[in-house]
């Protein structure tokens, strides 16, 4: 599944994805499934911090900020937005 | 005049607290940042001659042990057994709070489901249809706003119906992929045998194959008979000693 789509890190800010795996482990992931990154759903990625890390995303109508450590392991496929 | 204990539980900033303010006539204040305590805000009120013990639970997005919140969510839940969990929802994220009110269905069908900050909503132009929310969840699901004291009166009559056992409906159960049914199927009647038919068999089951340890915990704890909250139930369980 991972193969499928880039990872929520390298997405450009403005950018709409539709995530396509998962690939956190762990209590970590159950959180993350919690917080609406669930495959199927839609992340728009809003902005970065001045060193690049972490991002913060939009997703389920709240704005969460992950680190890379996680976004790199989140995969999606571009929908559209900005930065498309 | 009879007396029932309602939880209430919800994701952070949903107005739960504002509700149960305004029925228990209770100033507290409780914030969601980090090292807050736990403890549960209680308060009293009374409707058509019950007097309903109000339980704040903290507000979480999941009972699921990601936090010291949750797990205090969670035991309350299962281990109190409160006569009616009220799952607070937040009108204008309805994606997101669901996932919690489902987990309270997989514990207990003893659930009012109550979408707060409904003008919120009707402002943003959303349009909810409770009917079908009530008719897939299979509990009463009553729409209000807390801080404009809109609907308070028909959720406490559907509080009144799950607390009384005037409501018998079935609560939505979620049918999982055939490998994680199998193993809920082998499992369940481990679980019954060494905890007994007191706490939800079917959730514990699948907590076990999620490898939730704190659940485990929690659980040998309970049934060491170290209660940490007072129960009003006879030590009635037939329960199988465990070591």
């Amino acid at each position: 599944m991972a193969g499928a789509g880039i990872p929520l890190s390298e997405a450009s800010n403005g950018s709409m994805l539709r995530i396509s795996g998962i690939e956190v482990q762990g209590v970590l992931r159950r959180r993350l499934l919690d917080l609406g990154f669930v495959v199927g759903n839609a992340v728009e990625v809003l902005r970065r911090s001045p060193l690049g890390d972490p991002i913060a995303f939009r997703v389920s109508n709240t704005t969460i900020a992950l680190r890379r450590e996680e976004s790199s392991l989140i995969y999606g496929h571009l929908i559209g937005g900005e930065g498309a | 005049m009879s007396h029932y204990t309602v939880a209430f539980a919800g994701n952070p900033n949903t107005g739960k607290s504002t509700l149960f303010n305004l029925l228990t006539g209770l100033r507290q204040h409780t914030g969601n940042w980090a090292g807050k305590t736990v403890i549960t805000a209680e308060g009293e009120f009374t409707h058509n001659q019950h007097v309903y013990r109000a339980v704040d639970l903290p507000g979480t997005y999941s009972l699921y042990s990601n936090s010291a919140d949750e797990e205090a969510a969670r035991d309350y839940i299962i281990f109190e057994q409160p006569d009616v969990t009220l799952v607070v929802l937040d009108a204008t994220s309805l994606e997101r709070n669901l996932n919690l009110a489902l987990q309270v269905l997989e514990i207990t069908g003893r659930a009012v489901i109550c979408i707060n900050l409904i003008d919120e909503a009707k402002k943003l132009g959303i349009d909810i249809n409770l009917k079908a929310i009530s008719k897939r969840l299979g509990v009463p699901v009553v729409a209000i706003s807390a801080r404009n004291e809109i609907g308070i009166e028909a959720l406490l009559n559907q509080l009144e119906r799950v607390a009384t056992g005037a409501f018998t409906g079935k609560p939505l159960q979620i049918t999982y992929s055939e490998d994680i049914e199998r193993g809920i199927a082998e499992l369940i009647p481990l679980v019954e045998q060494t905890v007994g038919s007191r706490y939800p068999a079917r959730w514990i089951a699948l907590r076990l194959l999620d490898g939730d340890n704190s659940l485990l915990t929690s659980l040998k704890a309970h049934m060491r008979g170290s209660k940490r909250y007072e129960t009003k139930e006879v030590a009635g369980h037939g329960v199988t000693a465990c070591h």
